[in-house]
């Protein structure tokens, strides 16, 4: 069972009980016919996988160096070549693979978790609360491109872990802004009205009733901002601002084969294809929850 | 429309107030003595002291605030500690120019490729020509645009010689620099081209026109693309906005001498007066272009109202 009428006037799946079309059925069906959908959680599938067995999986140790092998070329022992150090590019794309991802998701988690919690704050208490949230989001979004990303690393300092709360600072106010929308929407709803009637409390009335009436949007953006966070990462590695040499990263690799450009272009051009690729993967992933999950951009 | 520009420049006065403090803000959070990060790790305690001083640090937070945004409207947002120059100086003499120049070449070609690309994806609905360039649109998208610049040089100047590897003097030079920071740009216009243009051609009117015996082109230039363009007029409003401030990976892969190689530089050698003053100047051009931009959108529509 579903109510059409209350999705269509508030662009928000509600949630119903029952057992043979649930929500989750209907938008796996819905998720399977999309074939780039489908493709994009392949690919994100195939690089969780790649992450998590990087140790049992790569041909040699990533920050092994063997300066016989220095730029080298691709080749049937290092299939993506060496670096200007000897070491197998492979094997550190394959770790690599562990930072970029962990970055991407701990930051977008991090920045939901906070975007979530003031955009429903703003959006349920409303006045001088949602006031105060919104002109603070107004303000960081005011930074722009990843200059707030850069701002923060300059005051903390170049590290990884400085790396993930700059990028996830960066997320929420988009978060906020989303959320704060969508609880606005459900809350004119009467059933929330229903539920204060009989003496809900306020916390409950959030995370009973609101919030798993807001899931969608959260995470269709959750899935396409992983996308831009990867970026962000590695450009500030790329820099030399984010995870630093030699631990392997797709960004730090990449601002390394820079300077042998002419003699080994390899040594750039896997970790920027395969930040290509995972970047892919997640906007295909994202676009198609988007059109499983929200009714209003059916096309 | 006057009221509607009061009021939106209203609104900017909280943004600017929290701009500022939080770029003000940034050399108190910053782990250490502020003093001893401007007078350099071998001042000695009278030199920190007289340091202090000049630059009002014993004085309290809101004091210096205030004396911060007083002296910033002034155009003083202090000394770089590298060079010794003034930072407002560094900035508007030749930095800004060569950046605006960038965002802006990037934006025409961004709005150029993208509107071609949406409008012919957007008519020609699910043909091979609409799924190949929105496939192009993704990977546009999706690209790095560090790795683009750096796969445009090896092409392009180091195998072919056709362009320089770096700087920003003739046209030349610009070639690639631009394409490496419009792709991105273009992508999301062609995108956000098409969805508008397909909605906008699902409405009454246009299939009114079409039953009048209106010409194809007609209905798409003239009917169906002006209100089309309308959300996409935000988009690359934002994208020039971004890029104004936004152009440090371009500017760092391409060695050219921008706002965004300066911030970059600047938080190398931790020049903080610098990295402040050149954020700033970043984050106001950004706000002043999304004034300009929700001005424009009201002009092309009239129908909005200011909510």
């Amino acid at each position: 069972m579903s109510h059409p009428q209350l999705q269509e006037s508030t662009g928000i799946p509600i949630k119903t009980k029952n057992k043979s079309t649930t929500p989750w059925v209907s938008f796996y069906k819905k998720l399977a016919k999309n074939k780039a959908a489908l493709a994009g959680a392949i690919v994100v599938l195939i690089f969780t996988i790649l992450a998590i067995l990087a140790p049992l999986i790569a041909p040699y140790d990533p920050t092994a160096m063997d300066m016989s092998k220095r730029l080298a070329p691709p080749s049937a022992d290092h299939w993506f070549g060496n670096d200007d150090k000897g070491r197998d590019i492979l094997s550190r794309i394959l770790y690599g693979s562990r930072i970029s991802l962990t970055v991407g998701i701990l930051s977008t988690i991090l920045g939901a978790v906070v975007g979530v919690i003031l955009g429903i704050v703003s959006g349920y208490y409303g006045k001088w609360v949602d006031s105060l949230i919104m002109r603070i989001c107004d303000v960081l979004l005011a930074f722009p491109g990843i200059l707030l990303a850069l701002a923060i690393v300059s005051i903390l300092g170049p590290s990884t872990t400085n790396v993930i709360i700059a990028v996830a600072f960066f997320a929420v106010p988009t978060f906020a802004r989303i959320v704060r929308g969508s609880t606005l929407s459900v809350k004119k709803l009467e059933y929330v009205d229903a539920i204060r009637a009989v003496g809900a409390s306020d916390f409950r009335i959030i995370f009973k009733h609101i919030l798993p009436n807001i899931t969608s949007p959260i995470i269709v953006q959750s899935t396409l901002y992983i996308a831009s966070a990867i970026i962000t990462a590695s450009a500030l590695s790329f820099l030399g601002l984010g995870t630093q040499p030699p631990t392997p990263e797709w960004g730090t690799m990449l601002a390394q084969g820079r300077s042998f450009m002419a003699q080994a272009p390899h040594i750039s051009l896997f970790p920027g294809l395969i930040i290509l690729v995972v970047v892919v993967g997640f906007n295909l992933f994202g676009d198609g929850l988007r059109d499983a999950l929200d009714p209003k951009t059916k096309r | 429309m006057f009221v509607f520009i009061i009021r939106r420049l209203f609104q900017t006065i909280p943004v600017m107030i929290g701009v500022t403090l939080a770029v003000f803000l940034m050399m108190h959070l910053i782990p250490g003595d502020p003093a001893q990060i401007m007078a350099g790790e071998r001042a000695d305690e009278a030199q920190l002291e007289q340091m202090r001083e000049n630059l009002g640090l014993n004085d309290p937070l809101y004091q210096q605030y205030f004396r911060y945004v007083g002296n910033a409207i002034q155009g003083d947002l202090g000394t770089s500690i590298r060079t010794d120059r003034a930072v407002t100086e560094e900035i508007f003499t030749n930095r800004i120019w060569i950046t605006f120049e960038l965002a802006l070449y990037g934006t025409v070609l961004a709005v150029i490729l993208g509107l071609i690309a949406g409008i012919i994806s957007a008519t020609r609905k699910y043909s091979f020509s609409d799924v190949s360039l929105m496939i192009v649109a993704l990977f546009g998208m999706s690209m790095p645009n560090f790795w683009l610049g750096i796969m445009l040089i090896y092409f392009f100047s180091v195998n072919l010689g056709w362009f320089p590897t770096i700087g920003w003097e003739s046209w030349k030079h610009m070639v690639l620099p631009v394409l490496t920071i419009g792709t991105g740009g273009a992508a999301i216009i062609a995108r956000m081209t098409r969805s508008s243009m397909l909605e906008v051609l699902d409405n009454d009117y246009i299939r009114t026109a079409y039953a009048k015996g209106v010409h194809d082109r007609v209905v798409i230039y003239k009917h169906a693309l002006r209100n089309a363009l309308v959300p996409v007029v935000t988009i690359v409003g934002l994208q020039f906005g971004t890029l104004l401030g936004g152009a440090v990976i371009t500017e760092t892969v391409f060695a050219i001498n921008g706002l965004g190689r300066l911030v970059v530089d600047s938080i190398r050698m931790r020049d903080f007066p610098m990295v402040q003053g050149t954020i700033l100047v970043c984050a106001v051009l950004f706000v002043v272009v999304n004034f300009i931009v929700d001005i424009t959108y009201r002009l092309i529509n009239k129908r909005i109202e200011l909510n």
